[in-house]
């Protein structure tokens, strides 16, 4: 083999590795992202039910409601507020009031169905999308979450 | 008083740490043997003094000194002894703390063991360590003094994130930053060769055991914090392709990819210009992850506090290091002789392959980890890139890297047989598929992704060790003779095949989780049965139980199998009573190579108590494999040829070389 046709093997090796890194990424992005709104902007943007949404805001004082294994709440971002459902347990740190992110889809009813739900790891953070949510609808306190109180 | 003497041994470690910049190069560049030989003492006494900062620091957390703000923000006095101390490093300042400690831990390391460098490559690594120092610990001064007084004094701590109050904290970050920092060093080497504008094979063969080292550390940290998660978190996962997480996975990736290239490179010759990049990208991913973690760009569990400047200034960091090494790189990697080209088929094209597949991968990772930061930079758009962005990607790109594998060693240098080596991978290739049916028909069947990566690993495990037999003639030879073939073995041989072997056990028990868990989420009364798998559990209560900063509701369950009570499992909801924070004890028995996973969830309004109970098959198999590979790595780096400072100095070896 002469040293063109090895350089040339070589470099064809690492185009076909790195095409088939870039296709699948491609690919992925295109189909397995998920999309983070607020209550605010599900209500503006009509979303059709089925597809995978993050959405993130405050449990709504007063709305949780245990039945069995499943739970419901709402979750708000000061403007407008969402009903959520979740089968499972939920985690440590979940309380009305404070800041959660849920992961799953609408149905037809205008229900979110979560299958995961998110809290803060710590009692004195807020996840960062809450707090940014929080933060454009102006009820965002200073000192809350995401700062030390 | 402790604190602030602390304190000021910091700002010393600060002012020597500048002196091991400046010193040696100036004495590279006068070529002054005697401003050269500066480094060694500069570099031992700063990892003194950052030694006494840092003792300074656990003793202000042991005492419970809640006039230093760190500890009273992270520490309670009724926290055990184990988590004050531990606690040191389980916020922001803390940690970046001991970070600074492992790297002038390092730079003694090169100092005691560098002996066999030559003085102007000892001198720059020295150096640019001393750069590395330099920097961080001005950081540190100026904007994460974990000394800093309050005043009035408080009377009580806010606590240690419960959370972090595991044994898990002891081991996990120390590991992780043990592989991150470790890597410092082999960027030091590669900035030293640039400058220098020579590296030949004994810079891979200098190069290698500290690659290795923090290679060692690393697989350790990574799977620990894995376990930890695992065990810890409550939802028996045990990766969640967190960015944090991603963060020490794309070093590992680099790292790994670097640890072969240095073996062409020693070997052959080749690959000089890339192995040297490929330093540099190993550290400024470890950069990049600690920019990640620490500036609060992303939120997770590792996530200590948020504070703007900080960011900018590890940010500045990151500019720094990464485009100041890449920009030397793009002038001076020209004047690098670079090696001959080679044939495809060879030990040497198979290890490119794995350059080329490792690099993909993390150059992947890298794309999911920064894509959700760009687009919303850019768009303003939130969104996730999760699990199933990774699973699609590095998935493939990991089995392809796989299935490869065992074909390298196979190959002989410079040129290999591809027939005799597609001969002996059918022999696994067999093996495994026999194996796999054989599980799958134990199993009762599965998902077909599943059977998949079950033949995948199996055949990277059968392949490696077909590897092994046929450089001990094993069953071809007498037994004697393998065995003596074996004592010949350098112990590197038998790293490769442990550390090769632990990837197929790590991709085992990752299939066999994914494949055949079972989960029951359950709501339970005292007396209740559930059954999983083959055991039949009985619920037999709660019980309250008080620990030293925490109260425990602890529910019970007798495990039977076959009628036979063969365990119990207590799993528990933790109170943390200084700020009244919940934490989820999961309740974990192990049988055999599978857990049986019990976590308890809030009790439903019927008096009953959820629980998740899992029961996930060879699991263990995930984090076993990644020791088998660090030992595998260990065994390695014990070889004669690889010890550290190993290379002897030449007019030795030639004096050795008659007489062979």
């Amino acid at each position: 083999m002469t040293r063109r046709q090895r350089r040339l093997v070589l470099i064809g090796t690492a185009l076909a590795v790195l095409s088939l890194a870039a296709a699948l990424v491609l690919s992925a992005l295109r189909d397995s992202i998920v999309f983070f709104m607020t209550p605010t902007e599900l209500a503006a943007k009509q979303v059709s039910p089925g597809i995978r949404l993050r959405i993130g805001g405050l449990v709504k004082d007063g709305s949780l409601v245990r039945e069995g294994l499943s739970a419901r709440f709402e979750v708000t971002d000061g403007n407008k507020s969402l009903p959520v459902t979740y089968q499972g347990a939920l985690p440590d740190l979940f309380r009305e009031q404070q800041g959660v992110v849920a992961e799953g889809t609408l149905d037809k009813a205008g229900i979110f169905r979560a299958d995961t739900v998110l809290a803060k790891h710590d009692e004195r953070y807020m996840p960062r999308e809450v707090a940014d949510a929080l933060k454009k609808q102006g009820v965002w306190r200073e000192g809350e979450g995401a700062k030390r109180k | 008083m402790i604190a602030e003497l602390a304190h000021y041994a910091l700002i010393l470690a600060f002012a020597l740490s500048v002196a091991q910049l400046v010193l040696p190069l100036w004495g590279v560049a006068k070529n002054d043997s005697l401003l050269m030989s500066v480094a060694e003492p500069v570099a031992l006494a700063g990892f003194g003094f950052v030694t006494f900062a840092f003792a300074g620091l656990i003793v202000a957390f042991v005492q419970s000194d809640f006039s230093v703000a760190s500890v009273f923000a992270n520490s309670h006095s009724a926290q055990p002894l184990l988590y004050k101390i531990t606690g040191v490093w389980g916020n922001h300042e803390g940690s970046m703390l001991l970070w600074a400690l492992v790297l002038s831990t390092f730079s003694a390391l090169v100092a005691i063991f560098g002996g066999t460098l030559p003085a102007r490559l000892r001198a720059n690594i020295l150096g640019i360590e001393g750069a590395i120092a330099a920097v961080f610990l001005f950081f540190i001064l100026a904007t994460s003094n974990p000394f800093l007084r309050i005043d009035p004094v408080p009377f009580e701590g806010r606590e240690l994130n419960p959370i972090l109050q595991d044994i898990g904290l002891a081991i996990h970050p120390p590991l992780l930053y043990l592989g991150y920092v470790g890597f410092s060093i082999t960027f030091a080497f590669a900035v030293a060769a640039l400058v220098e504008g020579r590296v030949d094979p004994a810079w891979a063969r200098w190069v290698r055991p500290w690659a290795l080292t923090a290679w060692i550390f690393l697989t350790l940290g990574i799977a620990m914090g894995s376990y930890w998660a695992y065990y810890e978190l409550g939802w028996g996962g045990y990766w969640f392709w967190d960015p944090v997480e991603n963060a020490s996975l794309m070093p590992w990736l680099a790292g790994t990819a670097l640890l072969h290239s240095a073996v062409v490179m020693e070997k052959r010759d080749a690959l000089k210009v890339w192995t040297v990049l490929l330093a540099i990208v190993t550290f400024s991913l470890s950069l990049l992850g600690t920019f990640l973690v620490r500036s609060g760009v992303l939120t997770s569990v590792h996530t200590f506090a948020n504070d703007p400047a900080r960011g900018i200034f590890i940010l500045g960091i990151l500019v720094l290091f990464i485009g100041g090494s890449l920009t030397l790189f793009a002038f001076r990697a020209p004047v690098l002789k670079s090696g001959g080209l080679f044939a495809p088929i060879s030990r040497e094209g198979a290890l490119i392959l794995n350059n080329l597949f490792l690099t993909a991968i993390a150059a992947t990772v890298l794309t999911g980890t920064l894509y959700p930061l760009a687009l919303e930079a850019i768009t303003g758009e939130k969104i996730s890139v999760g699990a199933p962005f990774f699973n699609r990607t590095v998935g493939p790109l990991f089995i392809c890297l796989l299935l490869i594998m065992p074909a390298g060693p196979l190959l002989a240098w410079k040129r290999g047989d591809i027939t005799g080596v597609a001969e002996r991978l059918a022999f696994a290739t067999a093996i495994a598929l026999v194996a796999a049916g054989y599980f799958l028909w134990l199993a009762n069947g599965g998902p077909i992704l599943a059977a998949f990566g079950l033949f995948v690993s199996i055949y990277v495990i059968v392949g490696t060790l077909v590897e092994f037999a046929e450089r001990l003639l094993l069953f071809r030879a007498p037994f004697e003779t393998s065995v003596a073939r074996a004592k010949g073995l350098p112990r590197s041989a038998f790293g490769t095949v442990l550390a090769h072997a632990g990837i197929g056990l790590v991709l085992f028990g990752i299939v066999a989780e994914a494949g055949w868990s079972e989960e029951r989420i359950v709501a339970l009364k005292a007396g209740e049965r559930v059954s999983i798998a083959s055991f039949d559990l009985t619920f037999t209560g709660v019980v309250q139980r008080d620990g030293e900063n925490w109260r425990d509701q602890v529910g019970r369950f007798e495990v039977r199998r076959g009628g036979v009570l063969v365990a119990v499992v207590e799993s528990s909801k933790r109170l943390y009573l200084a700020n009244n924070q919940p934490t989820t004890e999961a309740g974990i028995t192990t049988f055999g190579l599978g857990q049986l996973y019990i976590s308890l969830g809030d009790s439903t309004p019927g008096g009953a108590i959820s629980a998740r109970i899992y029961w996930k098959p060879i699991v263990t198999l995930i984090w076993l494999g990644a020791i088998v590979m660090a030992v595998g790595g260990a065994l390695s780096l014990s070889d004669r040829r690889l010890r550290i400072g190993a290379p002897r100095p030449a007019g030795r070896r030639s004096a050795v070389a008659p007489a062979e």
